[in-house]
């Protein structure tokens, strides 16, 4: 139901602002700035493809972009484009007043490469390397990267079952102090 | 008629948590809208009967509200200024210099309503209902000055016309009430001086309590160091490649760091070296700091010299010694603070500490000295003021009495002088304002000469000279500057500092911080975007900010105590000020409680203040004081209990799941996902089963068997899927079901457990 009229709808603004974290501004500026993503391409389109959303100049420098785009993608082919409403359930999710559930629940679907609800070693190293940059001299040895994923284990898996699922993630981020700034 | 109105009720609580729900937005709008169209479908209905029309008033009313609400906090942040700017530059900077910015907004919040009840209370009055300017001798440059009061020089000196205006405290006239309003300005005077630091003591410390209770449960330190690093260590707003590689370097970093200190946590080489070194920085620095102590000391009993000749003969520099010598310490100690505590060889985050502590130190030191100083001088005001009281006195009975005597009348009428040839005391706290005054000035000027020499000229020197130099001036040795986040804002509490002692002095000088902030707010986000480069190491601003408030809270405390002190024990000058002829500034209170308000709160305060209902009230605050911090105690006692618990209970599951094998096979599924209800590991819920669990649960460890967890003990094994078998993505084989209460142990069930599980159903209980 993403709308691509120039104007957004009285009522629908009253809902937007009903079922995210964001003042009617944002909204408006939100919706400004999806319309001009989506203005050199045709007008029917409801969707804006993954190109375009990583071409903001919020989400450039950002190493999990494709990921981010993965996750609030409702598309059914899964190719990482956004409709409005994803876009606004986006920016509600990273916003000052989103609270700590939402936001560990999105951080964990984030940081799951695979998708397959835990956080194992694989989806670990992922992370890192995301973390680390891409030129080689930034890059963690794999010695270093296999001490780094086996402390980060110990630290936050609970159950010792190898992976971190959400309730242990989210237990280790309610602890953190920078994260509990916004909650 | 009841369940309908709860259901109308939980529709409304679902509506209102809507947003916290991970959804899709698909889903909420739909949910939205049916929860909407039934509340006002039923709304209605319930209002039937008796009472209709108020129960919808009310309920209007309440949406009303509601949009009202909104509305206004849609306002309210439209209303925050600069919010565009500071983004901007946090998302070229990170965070920590976007920080200063805030800060910088704050202040200037602060600042202009400070302004607003002095400009309103005190200098609008005065200029509004009081004497206008050549009236009376206090409001009239003297007749000795007055050819050379509109001569540049001395009215940058802040002497001339600008000495007897209302930005000093001379110009106030000491009528008890002024105008037709009987407005009481030596009393409102008074209470705005103090009001100001009220305030400011009631906004910093309100701003401390918010921060404070946010980062308060930080303290665990080294608990999850590692999981920190890897999950909150990116800094989302960061939207500059150049600022993102920053960032990447500084984590990987980070990372080796903390590998390398966790494997090496025993080394520690030649500790007796380091504390010898140790020791010995800090032994330099003891020195260097009571050598800036003593310059100041020196240099400002030298401008008393100073005064006493004739101004004439004085160059720029030796009558702005002092300000330029303490602008001079305040940029030259800092780095060498910097350069010695190499030797120190501490961790970065701690050598920022002590470094932040020792300019502390250095600009504490300085501004006591400088007040120190003025006080002398004050003093000897005080003494030459005597005389010229008596030269005046003396005058004027002579008068009288000649009058008297060639007139022979008693109705003497008052000397007809000129208010410019009157003799005039000294007025010691107009000089102690023009002091203050030309202190911010001149650290106003130094700050921004530094921006425009230290960061643009070097920048474009850099830029331009690189072209045809031999070395690689932007990568070498002078390159951009970075942002100095600690200097600067120390730099803007002490100016805060200074501007809370001479308020009262000079009330025109929070207007004139209110102004310098403004432009500082402008100038240095052109200067940060324009010459600075992102730091090396781009760290978050975190749990900082209350340090900074905690040392703005210090210095209040401090500019406070000079304030207080000469109000209570320095007599105000006899001829000029708002307190003009009292014995003390705050008889200006005792004379209204007698003469303005009525007799019995007269009593009261002379009651109150009886020294047998002060002592028991101060030893009821300390005790008080005492209980608090013992209950504050307990508490943080009753915590650690509850950690350790917590602690044991987990270890316990631990050591019970070693032994089993087991593995996260459950696939989530994204759409049905539930709100996850507790965050914490489970208690003692080990030996009870739980209830009836959400749907779609499954227990992701086949391997419990169902009357394990019943009879708990924790052994017993099925090793139905290895530990190293992949989590495939799970087609629902089967509805979800009510799950056996053997593989939640645990309250919630482990993240994953939620949707579909595959292989054999665990049996249910």
């Amino acid at each position: 139901m993403g709308t691509t009229a120039s104007q957004l709808g009285k009522d629908l603004l009253s809902e937007y602002q009903e079922l995210t974290f964001l003042t009617k501004q944002e909204i408006l500026l939100a919706h400004k700035r999806y319309s001009e993503l989506l203005s050199k391409e045709d007008r029917n389109l409801t969707s804006v493809p993954m190109e375009k959303v990583l071409s903001l100049p919020e989400l450039k420098s950002n190493p999990f972009r494709k990921r981010i785009c993965h996750v609030f993608s409702t598309s059914d082919m899964k190719d990482g484009s956004l409709t409005f409403e994803d876009f606004l359930d986006l920016l509600s999710a990273f916003s000052d007043s989103a609270t700590l559930e939402i936001k560990s629940h999105y951080a964990f679907r984030i940081f799951d490469f695979d998708d397959d609800g835990t956080l194992d070693g694989g989806d670990l190293e992922k992370l890192v390397n995301c973390l680390t940059g891409k030129t080689e001299d930034t890059r963690l040895t794999p010695e270093e990267m296999r001490q780094l994923i086996s402390n980060i284990l110990e630290e936050s898996d609970i159950d010792k079952d190898g992976t971190v699922n959400l309730s242990e993630f989210q237990h280790v981020i309610s602890r953190s102090p920078d994260f509990v700034r916004d909650g | 008629m009841t369940s309908l109105k709860e259901e109308v009720e939980e529709k409304k609580k679902l509506i209102a948590t809507l947003r916290n729900k991970p959804w899709r937005m698909k889903r909420r709008l739909k949910l939205l809208k049916e929860c909407q169209a039934f509340v006002e479908e039923f709304e209605g209905a319930l209002g039937k009967g008796k009472g209709r029309k108020l129960y919808a008033y009310k309920v209007m009313m309440a949406k009303k509200m509601i949009k009202f609400n909104r509305d206004f906090d849609n306002f309210k942040t439209a209303c925050i200024p600069w919010e565009r700017k500071i983004k901007e530059v946090e998302s070229h900077f990170g965070s920590s210099v976007a920080s200063y910015f805030i800060f910088l907004r704050w202040m200037y919040g602060l600042n202009l309503v400070l302004f607003a009840f002095m400009f309103g209370l005190v200098v609008l009055p005065e200029v509004m209902m009081g004497l206008p300017y050549g009236s009376i001798p206090r409001k009239t440059v003297p007749r000795a000055e007055q050819d050379r009061a509109m001569d540049i020089s001395v009215l940058l000196d802040f002497g001339g016309y600008c000495k007897y205006s209302i930005l000093f405290y001379g110009f106030y006239n000491d009528e008890r009430t002024i105008g037709v309003l009987q407005f009481r300005l030596p009393l409102s005077y008074l209470l705005v001086g103090l009001g100001i630091f009220g305030y400011s003591l009631m906004v910093v410390i309100r701003t401390m309590a918010r921060n404070s209770d946010e980062g308060g449960d930080g303290g665990d330190d080294g608990q999850f160091t590692f999981a920190f690093k890897m999950f909150t260590s990116w800094d989302y707003l960061i939207g500059n490649p150049e600022t993102a590689d920053n960032k990447y370097a500084s984590i990987t970093t980070s990372f080796k760091e903390s590998i390398v200190d966790e494997q090496e946590n025993q080394k520690d080489e030649n500790i007796h070296l380091r504390r010898f070194l140790r020791v010995l920085a800090n032994f330099l620095i003891l020195c260097s700091l009571g050598g800036s102590g003593f310059l100041i000391y020196f240099v400002v009993k030298r401008s008393q010299e100073f005064a006493n000749l004739d101004q004439d003969e004085l160059s720029w520099f030796e009558k702005n010694e002092v300000e330029f010598v303490m602008s001079l310490l305040g940029l030259v100690c800092p780095p060498l603070f910097e350069t010695i505590a190499e030797l120190e060889e501490y961790h970065p985050r701690i050598a920022l500490k002590w470094q932040l502590g020792r300019i502390f130190a250095l600009f504490l030191g300085n501004l006591y000295t400088f007040l120190f100083a003025l006080f002398d001088e004050v003093n000897a005001k005080l003494e030459k003021e005597k005389s010229i009281r008596n030269a005046t006195i003396w005058g004027l009975n002579e008068y009288y009495s000649n009058y008297s005597s060639y007139h022979n009348t008693t109705d003497i009428p008052p000397p007809d002088i000129h208010p410019a040839d009157v003799i005039r005391g000294p007025c010691w706290e107009t000089a102690v304002g023009i002091e203050f005054v030309k202190l911010t000035v001149s650290d106003i000027q130094v700050t921004y000469m530094t921006i425009l020499i230290g960061d643009f000229l070097r920048a474009m020197i850099v830029r331009f000279l690189n072209y045809c130099w031999c070395w690689d001036l932007e990568a070498g040795f002078p390159s951009y500057g970075e942002f100095d986040i600690s200097g600067n804002v120390l730099g803007l509490i002490f100016n805060q500092g200074m501007i809370w002692m001479g308020a009262f002095y000079a009330p025109g000088l929070v207007g004139l911080n209110v102004l310098r902030l403004l432009t500082s707010m402008y100038y240095q986000c052109w200067a940060v975007m324009s010459c600075n480069v992102p730091h090396e190491r781009v760290f978050k601003a975190s749990k900082s900010n209350n340090f900074y408030m905690g040392l703005l809270l210090l210095v209040l405390f401090l500019s406070l105590l000079p304030v207080v002190y000469t109000i209570m024990t320095l007599p105000p000058s006899f001829d000029c000020g708002p307190f003009s002829g009292r014995e003390q500034m705050y008889n200006v209170v005792m004379e209204t409680i007698e003469n303005d308000l009525p007799a019995f709160i007269g009593n009261i305060f002379t009651y109150a203040t009886n020294p047998g209902l002060i002592l028991p009230a101060v030893l009821l605050m300390v005790l008080a004081i005492y209980y608090l911090n013992a209950t504050s105690k307990n508490y943080q006692n009753a915590n650690l209990e509850l950690k350790k618990k917590m602690q044991m209970a987990r270890d316990e599951e631990k050591n019970r799941r070693n032994n089993k094998e087991n593995t996260n096979q459950v696939m989530q599924d994204l759409e049905d996902l539930l709100p996850n209800r507790s965050l914490l590991p489970p208690a003692a819920e080990e030996e009870k089963p739980p209830p009836v669990l959400e749907k779609g649960s499954k227990s992701p460890k086949v391997a419990k068997r169902p009357g394990a967890a019943a009879n708990g003990k924790g052994v017993n094994i099925q090793k139905d899927v290895s530990l190293a078998a992949p989590n495939p993505k799970a087609a629902v084989t089967h509805p979800p079901g009510p799950r056996g209460p053997s593989g939640n142990a645990r309250g919630p069930p482990p993240g994953p457990a939620r949707g579909r599980g595959r292989g054999t159903p665990p049996s249910r209980r």
